[in-house]
């Protein structure tokens, strides 16, 4: 027999809770992910009805995240940013992560280069969306496929 | 505290766009992990990053939990006068962080 306080009894009671928080991950509701309903939400949310053209804008992104914690992008957007017209926002949603907003980013004709670089989290492979906003009001908008082979999100 | 990194050139012509990369040590936790016993982990992550130049945000930032940890932006900004350009964070319990390059302009 085992003594009941032996180093093996210890790591199978850690091995049972570490099993059980497993579980516990599994049910819990915080992981679940956006749909691209909330995505669609999201939008609503900020721009309304008015009308998003696809165009102008450069979301690059690598085909194939291996791990989905840390994933560079680039936007950019063919704008000459000047005072009579340039780029004033540009907002990065994510249809699968637990939240639509990933980041927002405000600019002024004194940014001079309507492009900016970051790393976000993907809850997953999806479809990434950039739209960005004129001085006068237009919408425009890009996307990026992206290939997510370990999502943030699922592996704690 | 938190460890800071800018990349700021150190001269510029005037009206040169100029690059700039700013990188501060930060968890960005998400708020939606749990521990190893299963008990939430608070969310905890920078909300507002502003560039400051010349009187002016040039350029500024809000995040969102799906920003990767140690937030690294490289963005641009237009030379225009010697001097110090600021980089602030701040986090949701209204911490900041802030450090300034001096860059001049000729």
């Amino acid at each position: 027999m085992v003594p009941e306080d032996s180093p093996l009894v210890l790591n199978r009671r850690a091995m049972i809770g570490g099993v059980g928080g497993l579980a516990l991950i599994g049910l819990s509701p915080l992981t679940a992910s956006a749909a691209p309903e909330d995505l669609r939400a999201a939008i609503e949310e900020r721009f309304g009805d008015r009308s998003i053209e696809e165009a102008r804008v450069t979301l690059k992104a690598p085909p194939i995240a291996e791990n989905g914690y840390s994933v560079p992008i680039t936007v950019s957007v063919d704008s000459p940013m000047t005072e009579q017209d340039h780029i004033q926002s540009i907002c990065i949603l994510s249809e699968r992560n637990p939240l639509p907003n990933i980041a927002d980013f405000q600019m002024s004709p004194r940014t001079g280069r309507a492009e900016v670089s970051a790393r976000i989290r993907l809850g997953g492979t999806q479809t990434l969306l950039a739209i960005a906003e004129t001085n006068s009001g237009a919408l425009y908008s890009g996307t990026a496929e992206i290939v997510v082979t370990l999502a943030a999100c699922v592996v704690l | 505290m938190a460890s800071i990194r800018l990349s700021v050139p150190e001269t510029a012509a005037p009206g040169e766009i100029i690059e700039l990369k700013a990188l501060i040590q930060h968890p960005m936790e998400s708020g939606f992990r749990r521990g190893a016993r299963g008990e939430a982990i608070a969310r905890d992550i920078i909300e507002r990053f502003e560039c400051v130049y010349d009187g002016e945000v040039v350029f500024s930032s809000t995040f969102h939990p799906g920003m990767a940890a140690n937030p690294l932006l490289t963005f641009f900004t237009r030379a225009t006068v010697s001097g110090d350009i600021e980089f602030r964070w701040t986090d949701l319990t209204g911490q900041s962080w802030s450090e300034t390059a001096t860059i001049t302009v000729e």
